[in-house]
């Protein structure tokens, strides 16, 4: 049997769409039974979300105010607490895992693995490194504890279970730190469809020119149903908010259908959209390297380009 | 605050296309560029206004790596770090390793504030800040974006998958920088010629009482599945037209 042990990750009260993706990732372990760690100001409703997973055998939810944000540095030493025993520790490759699971990982005197795209073995895993320009397959020792992020855009969400499993509380009685403090987050930005899961996105770069022609990318989502995309060289002109930079440092995305408008398709771009199902460019530079891994390429000046895709929609 | 700290680590430059060798040993390395890691440059650049604002008293510079990695230190040196300390150690180091080195370099230095990249875009691990601030027991604040001394604490700006959060830490502490925080300064001519003036040690991992453990041994390297070359259109309405047919509009 091997304890996989999954940090679940959640905002407002709700379960985000990693967890489940987390979910998939673990069950490529043989033999894995797979536990759910909800740590919240209160995580009831999170917990049942959790618990409803397909594949989850149980569900440990530990209620402390300290909880209310994520920090990493509260967190961790709980995560630790009640991951003895367990022989894998999850949690996504968002910003989230990112910050917590190597402070886990050391805690635990545990190597870790970041960004895990495939489960070989129950010790060998598969990842991306230089940005996806190569893939290395890891092997650990046998029954070494291992923690990982995992690629959610390697996996598939999991489904819904037909019966949920058991959620139990629990105290870890880490000692927490106070060298840490939450001061502010941005609020959530409007109803729009969330980067990271959506079927369709469109992403502007550099060409866009201002924060209001980048508007334009937005009404062209808008059509679509698409979430909003952009590039790092958009993001740093102001043109876009950080959290929508997609790429080696900002996200990495498996939609349906992806369109990058004004964006040259730099290798850290790239390395971001590589596994979306359908990738669009359109650009005025008939060399772009863009369009040499794009499914349909279009060539001309997005200022014309855009109102008449918007009008064929 | 009196020391910051700044790793600094040797890797291919980001605009090297790194190619897998034919054996699947490793990447090519040979004849290609090597450079600061992006975000580690940028680490630096802050821990030098930090100073130059009179918030900080010593940069130090440091580094774990092959001999090479002298180079690097240099360039970090020319930026205007006081001084470098290198670490050495052939092959890949396990972040796990590479965070014990720092930690004991931390203390041994006594360290007030240790800033690094959030990411070494070698191998993309994202691990080395965080794990860091674990062993020592100290506060974290990974991706910054803004960063603001106020006596003994500092009031960081993380880029968030949501958006923009706020941490306050005590020092000592770790943060790790993203590409946003500033622009690196060049470097120049005269500036490289002191930075040949100024101390670079060199000492063992051993001496600093690290094991260089292989917790993760890598068996294959594989280049990435190639998407295939798609077709062009001529405008707007074939597009849609394609789009349509696959049913992805
Ligand atoms: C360590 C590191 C990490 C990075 N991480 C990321 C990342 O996560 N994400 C990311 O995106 N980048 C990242 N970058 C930056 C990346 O290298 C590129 O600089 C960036 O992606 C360029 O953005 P762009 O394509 O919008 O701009 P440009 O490269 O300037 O391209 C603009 C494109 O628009 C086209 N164009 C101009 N006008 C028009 C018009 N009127 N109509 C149509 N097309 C037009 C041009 O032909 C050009 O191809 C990173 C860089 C480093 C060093
Ligand atoms: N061998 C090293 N030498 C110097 N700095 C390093 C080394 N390994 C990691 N770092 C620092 O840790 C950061 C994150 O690295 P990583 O965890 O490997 O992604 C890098 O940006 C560096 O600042």
């Amino acid at each position: 049997m091997n304890k996989v042990l999954i940090v679940a990750e959640h905002a407002g009260g709700r379960l985000n769409p990693s967890t489940p993706k987390c979910v998939t990732c673990a069950r490529g372990i043989p033999d894995a039974e797979i536990t759910v760690l909800v740590l919240a100001d209160d995580g009831a409703a999170i917990a049942g979300e959790a618990a409803r997973i397909q594949g989850v055998a149980r569900v440990i939810r530990v209620d402390d105010p300290a909880n209310a944000h994520p920090l990493a540095a509260v967190l961790a030493p709980q995560v630790a607490a009640l991951a003895a025993g367990s022989s894998h520790v999850f949690g996504p490759s968002t910003t989230f895992g990112r910050d917590l699971m190597p402070r886990v990982a050391a805690l635990l005197k545990a190597p870790q693995l970041s960004e895990v795209m495939q489960v070989e073995a129950v010790n060998r895993f598969r990842r991306p490194v230089y940005a996806g320009n190569a893939l290395v397959t890891v092997e650990l020792p046998v029954g070494r504890q291992v923690v990982c992020t995992v690629r959610v855009a390697s996996f598939e969400a999991a489904g819904t279970a037909a019966s949920p499993a058991p959620v139990e509380s629990a105290a870890p009685g880490a000692v927490l730190p106070r060298h840490t403090r939450f001061v502010s987050v941005s609020a959530p930005s409007g109803d729009r469809p969330d980067l990271q899961t959506a079927a369709r996105v469109v992403s502007g770069g550099r060409a866009l020119g201002s924060a209001e022609k980048f508007g334009m990318i937005y009404r062209l989502a808008d059509k679509l149903g698409a979430a909003v995309g952009a590039s790092r060289a958009a993001v740093d002109a102001g043109y876009a908010p950080n959290e929508l930079q997609v790429g080696q440092t900002g996200k990495i995305i498996a939609p349906g259908l992806y369109i990058a408008v004004g964006i040259s398709g730099a290798i850290q771009h790239v390395t971001g959209i590589k596994d979306a199902q359908t990738i669009v460019a359109i650009n005025k530079d008939p060399e772009a390297p863009i369009f040499e891994i794009a499914d349909y390429g279009l060539v001309g000046d997005l200022f014309s380009i855009l109102p008449e895709l918007e009008s064929l929609l | 605050m009196r020391k910051i700290m700044v790793c600094v680590k040797r890797v291919i430059d980001y605009n090297v296309r790194v190619r897998v060798k034919p054996d699947g040993t490793g990447v090519v390395t040979d004849g290609v560029k090597m450079s600061i890691n992006p975000f580690d440059e940028i680490a630096l650049e802050e821990a030098l206004r930090i100073k130059e604002r009179g918030e900080a008293a010593e940069v130090v510079a440091v580094s774990l790596g092959p001999d090479d990695a002298q180079q690097q230190l240099r360039t970090a040196l020319a930026m205007g770090a006081d001084r470098a300390i290198l670490v050495k150690q052939d092959g890949i180091v396990d972040p796990l390793v590479a965070a014990q080195a720092f930690l004991a370099l931390a203390q041994k230095e006594s360290i007030d504030l240790v800033l690094l990249g959030k990411q070494a875009i070698d191998d993309d691990a994202a691990q080395t800040g965080p794990m860091l601030a674990a062993l020592w027991d100290r506060p974290q604040a990974t991706a910054a974006s803004k960063l603001e001394v106020r006596g003994d604490t500092l009031v960081v700006t993380r880029e968030v998958d949501a958006g923009l959060e706020v941490n306050e830490i005590d020092l000592p502490g770790v943060v790790s920088v993203d590409l946003r925080l500033n622009e690196p300064r060049y470097v120049k001519l005269p500036d490289i010629m002191k930075a040949k003036k100024k101390p670079l040690d060199v000492v063992d991992l051993a001496s600093l009482g690290v094991a260089a453990e292989e917790h993760v041994r890598i068996v294959q390297w594989q280049p990435p599945a190639q998407r295939q070359k798609g077709v062009m259109v001529k405008d707007a309405a074939e597009l849609v037209g394609a789009l349509k047919q696959k049913g992805l509009v």
